[in-house]
């Protein structure tokens, strides 16, 4: 087996679950950061063997809760498509994160091999497509319910999402008139270096506009605050009311995945991708053993805060508990303790890398730097949701018309004068 | 190699996913049927109107216009791409079939096709 055909397998299967399980990271973080913008605790009661994670955990009891609940299918339901749904759902955010550069190619002696599970020169136009589809998961189920209210709900969310995905379509064309290219590698690519000689080259700050579009749009595209009037926790029955136990799950979960998916994509397209600001992909590649030790050096540094952390944690405890509690912390503060000096040792055995080597150390360093991305933009979609309030149906339906796709149409038009102007053609 | 070998990969993944939770979901899951379970939710009350009776044409105008704006949005990809090399005329060229869907834009507005009241 040659280096060659095991990095494509190897990609897919990250492509695949690397998504999956950001799931119930990102969960937990809608719970915790809620409850922090909140001023509570939020969940931190369920536990495995006293281990409580700070409420991760509450994210497997759910999965097994709504697992073990009896799946109902309502009489008179079109089955077919009643399953279509949910199944659509979770299938669509899946796939479109299959797209995204997740380091830049490897480059072993001439044999140029991508890091990324699918490599297509139609890439934005792959992400809008497939995106697209979430749509059907949303009418399959509210139409197969046989229920007037998910009908109404249905109807209402299709309205949205298609009237958004204009505006969304035509705000990424800007980008796509910068970097010459649909391909999102090659859009990555381009937003490596600096601007004025201080900023990143992130597309961010050439298409402002573009980028403020893309951003309204993507958060009505995955139905989320202020944009949630599919769902309307509250006031307003939605698409999935007839769902229960997995059913009604997959639609959660797919909800999920496609923040985490359009995360993604805002990163690549917007915040540079998987690009380390200031710091080119040549330049890490030539200092690659450095990179390394900073990388042990961090991680060490990080590990023995924790422990540090979880020491105290556990002298707290102690005095106010007697019970599993307190092993946690021990364990957990252990176990980062271990890591820690596991990090010192291999700094002290470091030698210079390979070339092979240090390829691979810096595609893990800008795998990280995109994660760390996605993270943020991920957490900024929670963040708005406890910041704005949620919109009337015809403000909705008037910003997403009236507003979003002239002003998309003004920024095709500026970016094009731009460039014309500043003699870049 | 062909790109879409790996995408099927994916799709095989992202399939077989969904599947295995359903069939786990409907095996671990109880059975207990009544008949007035599968009734639809109306809160409460037997259903009052059939389920797939009409509803407002607003929402089947907004999928029309959809369609014809997709459509036009997506010549503006391959202008994109090699807009460096076509300079001022393309430019120009994109000026005015920009002009002309704005203005099927604001025909549809001054229609009141896009109002929700």
């Amino acid at each position: 087996m040659s280096v060659e055909t095991v990095v494509p397998f190897v990609m897919v299967l990250i492509a695949a679950l690397l998504p999956l399980s950001l799931l119930p990271v990102m969960i937990w973080a809608e719970r915790k950061v809620s409850a922090f913008i909140q001023d509570r605790t939020g969940p931190n009661r369920a536990e495995i063997l006293g281990i409580r994670l700070g409420g991760v955990i509450h994210a497997i009891a759910d999965v097994v809760k709504l697992m073990s609940k009896e799946e109902m299918t309502p009489a008179r339901v079109n089955r077919f498509y009643f399953v279509l749904g949910p199944f659509l759902a979770l299938f669509v955010p899946l796939v479109s994160f299959a797209i995204i550069p997740l380091a830049d190619s490897l480059n072993l002696g001439g044999t140029v091999i991508p890091l990324r599970a699918v490599t297509l020169n139609v890439g934005i136009l792959f992400v809008l497509a497939v995106t697209s589809f979430h749509v059907y998961a949303v009418v399959f189920g509210a139409w197969a319910s046989n229920n007037s209210f998910t009908l109404l709900g249905g109807l209402r969310s299709a309205a949205q999402m298609i009237s958004y995905e204009l505006g969304l379509g035509l705000s990424v064309v800007g980008t796509v008139m910068v970097a010459q290219s649909l391909d999102l590698g090659r859009i990555v690519e381009h937003q490596g270096g600096t601007l004025l000689g201080f900023l990143p080259a992130w597309n961010l700050f050439l298409q402002p506009l573009g980028f403020l579009i893309f951003l309204v749009c993507i958060f009505a595209e995955t139905n989320r605050n202020p944009f949630d009037l599919t769902e309307g926790e509250s006031e307003i029955v939605g698409y999935h009311l007839e769902y229960s136990s997995m059913k009604f799950a997959m639609f959660f979960m797919g909800e999920y995945i496609a923040i985490i998916g359009a995360s993604a994509v805002t990163a690549t397209l917007f915040f540079g991708g998987y690009q380390v600001p200031y710091l080119d992909t040549d330049f890490l590649r030539a200092h690659s053993t450095g990179v390394l030790r900073v990388m042990l050096v961090s991680m060490g540094a990080i590990c023995f805060v924790l422990a540090l952390l979880y020491r105290r944690y556990h002298r707290r405890l102690t005095a106010l508990y007697h019970d599993r509690r307190r092993n946690e912390a021990r364990m957990l503060g252990g176990m980062m303790l271990l890591m820690g000096l596991a990090a010192v040792v291999a700094l002290l055995f470091v030698s210079p890398l390979p070339e092979a080597g240090g390829q691979v150390v810096v595609a893990a360093v800008q795998m990280t730097t995109l994660l760390v991305k996605i993270l943020v933009v991920s957490f900024f979609f929670i963040w708005i949701r406890w910041t704005l309030p949620r919109f009337r149906y015809d403000q909705l339906m008037g910003l997403g018309w009236k507003v979003l796709i002239p002003l998309a149409l003004l920024n095709i038009f500026l970016t094009g004068a731009l460039l014309v102007f500043s003699g870049r053609t | 190699m062909n790109p879409y070998i790996p995408l099927l990969a994916v799709v095989a993944v992202a399939f077989i996913l969904p599947v295995v939770l359903l069939a786990m979901s409907s095996m671990l899951g109880p059975k207990r049927d009544e008949a007035a379970k599968g009734d639809p939710y109306e809160c409460g009350v037997p259903q009052l109107t059939p389920p797939r009776d009409h509803f407002p044409v607003k929402y089947y105008l907004v999928a029309v216009l959809f369609l014809l704006f997709d459509v036009e949005a997506v010549f503006l990809y391959p202008w994109a791409v090699v807009y460096r090399r076509l300079g001022i005329l393309g430019l120009v060229e994109m000026a005015v079939f920009l002009t002309v869907l704005f203005l099927g834009l604001v025909y549809v507005w001054k229609r009141g096709a896009l109002e929700w009241d």
